[in-house]
């Protein structure tokens, strides 16, 4: 069931909480604890803006256990705005429509089946800007 | 640092063994390596390095060192399991060098075993999946091969080639594997059946994805004494096996936390490190094992160590560069495509396949006149890579 181990994630999923660095200014996603040779807040707490474009997609045919039932699904990484690049599914979308440097934005969606006992997951997913 | 003797390989075939155990297998690669150095007493071993990426989850064991020690038939020695995803059988390798090294044994054995099938397809991708950075990747349903598909899109957008660009490396490794009695896959395929394949992860469709599938490989290393002693025993059948040089490197196993995506830079590191231990350089090198699961994997680690120019090894592969006769013969036992991905012991098939090579026992893929070769093997996308130099004396 893994309840903690979700909820500790819950800014980063439900909010796309990343970090940005005091000094240089440089945006990072997921955050991440120190790293030696940092001040422990070298890195403080960003809400990313959940806008981007297609930095490269495929759609998975062969899932793994827990994501059969989502098959086959796009998966892409994203350029955000603020820079980092994200793995996230694409969803609201036809594959025939996806390509790189496509804008797209945030959603939050469930992310998998954890099966009759499970806790729903949710987290962030990507879908084609409307233009 | 003392030179270290590869003095005995072995490996069973690669395929769905149902009727076969993860010891069984181990027993066959061990026996079938101690059989090829037939004065080598078992109590001469000093380690015993077990290469396994997926036991707990796809073989329901763990403790995998003590475990085959006492199954295998070397009861009471040091023995540990070693686990860097795909790049464990190099990793093992390395790490026994090391003791020997060290001077903590004369004789190591390195086992690599993978026990896959006993699993359904959704599990095994699962497993493998474990490899990757769980909150960033994973999480989101993304698979090894997924991994690879994106950097192929991107490749082919960066560079302006269609899919089909990549067939020569699977048409390769499956012309070799044909002719490998050992290998998963003995048939020939072509760009044709390539271009008509089912996707599996697009842009890889399933002629450009390896099957994980059943296996043990074993090496047993040596100090030069031991090495020697047994070669005069022997009567110097074949030429020595030296292992020149063997190197670690690392990356961020996110995708998305690397620079230059595209860029495999531990492969680099790693490679460049073991040449430069063994005294080499790359014009050296006259035959190769990579991580070849797909095209784009054998073409980003090329370009990364240096062979070709970024955006140009899918042009030299159709020119025929990777064929035994060509510049950097790559996959001449099949590779990770046709000979099967083993999974943790992939590095250790990878050294077998260049032992035979360096003895001049590769018969209709043997490389002419090869005497100095390269395995690399990779955890994941490039995040643990592991080079084994081996040099024919």
């Amino acid at each position: 069931m893994q309840i903690a181990r979700h909820w500790r994630q819950r800014t980063t999923r439900y909010r796309l909480e990343g970090q940005r660095n005091r000094h240089s200014g440089v945006v990072r996603f997921p955050p991440q604890p120190p790293a030696l040779g940092e001040e422990p807040d070298l890195w403080e707490p960003v809400a990313l803006s959940g806008r981007g474009e297609i930095y490269s997609f495929s759609v998975v045919r062969q899932a793994p256990e827990g994501y059969e039932a989502l098959a086959p699904y796009p998966v892409a990484l994203v350029r955000l705005a603020e820079g980092p690049l994200v793995t996230a599914q694409l969803t609201d979308c036809s594959e025939d429509e996806l390509a790189i440097g496509q804008p797209v934005e945030v959603v939050t969606r469930r992310l998998l089946d954890t099966g009759e006992d499970g806790v729903l997951v949710y987290g962030y997913k990507f879908r084609p800007v409307l233009q | 640092m003392n030179p270290i003797y590869i003095i005995a390989s072995a490996a069973t075939p690669v395929a769905e063994h149902y009727g076969r155990s993860l010891s069984a297998l181990a027993c066959d690669a061990v026996r079938g390596a101690f059989a090829t150095a037939p004065g080598l007493e078992p109590s001469r071993v000093g380690g015993l390095f077990v290469a396994n990426a997926l036991g707990e989850r796809l073989a329901g064991q763990g403790q995998l060192g003590a475990f085959l020690a006492s199954v295998v038939g070397l009861p009471g020695i040091p023995a540990v399991r070693v686990e860097a995803a795909g790049a464990s059988g190099g990793v093992a390798i390395q790490q026994a060098g090391q003791a020997i090294a060290a001077g903590s044994c004369e004789v190591a054995v390195v086992l690599g075993v993978e026990k896959v099938t006993d699993q359904l397809e959704a599990e095994v991708e699962a497993a493998l999946a474990l490899a990757a950075d769980a909150e960033a990747d994973a999480l989101h349903g993304l698979t090894l091969t997924a991994q690879w598909a994106l950097l192929m899109r991107r490749y082919m957008h960066e560079h302006g080639y269609p899919a089909e660009a990549f067939a020569p490396f699977p048409v390769n490794a499956h012309a070799n594997a044909a002719k490998n009695p050992q290998a998963l896959y003995r048939f020939p395929i072509n760009a044709d059946k390539y271009r008509k394949a089912a996707q599996i992860a697009s842009p890889l469709n399933m002629l450009d994805c390896s099957s994980l599938a059943d296996g043990a490989a074993c090496v047993i290393l040596a100090s030069e004494r031991v090495a020697r002693s047994l070669a005069d025993r022997d009567g110097g059948r074949g030429p020595l096996v030296r292992l020149a040089g063997t190197a670690v490197a690392t990356d961020a196993p996110a995708l998305g936390a690397r620079l230059d995506p595209l860029d495999l830079p531990a492969a680099r590191a790693s490679a460049h490190m073991a040449l430069g231990r063994a005294h080499m350089g790359l014009g050296d090198v006259h035959v190769f094992e990579l991580c070849d699961p797909h095209g784009i994997a054998a073409a980003l680690a090329l370009e990364a160590i240096g062979y070709y120019r970024r955006g140009e090894a899918p042009r030299h592969a159709a020119d025929g560069a990777i064929a035994p006769t060509g510049r950097t013969p790559l996959a001449t036992a099949g590779g990770y495509k046709a000979r099967g991905d083993v999974g943790g012991a992939s590095g250790v098939y990878q050294v077998v396949e260049l032992i035979r090579q360096l003895r001049g026992e590769a018969g209709p893929t043997q490389v002419s006149g090869a005497r100095v070769a390269l395995a690399q093997c990779l955890g994941g996308v490039g995040a643990t890579a592991a080079t084994c130099v081996l040099v024919a004396e």
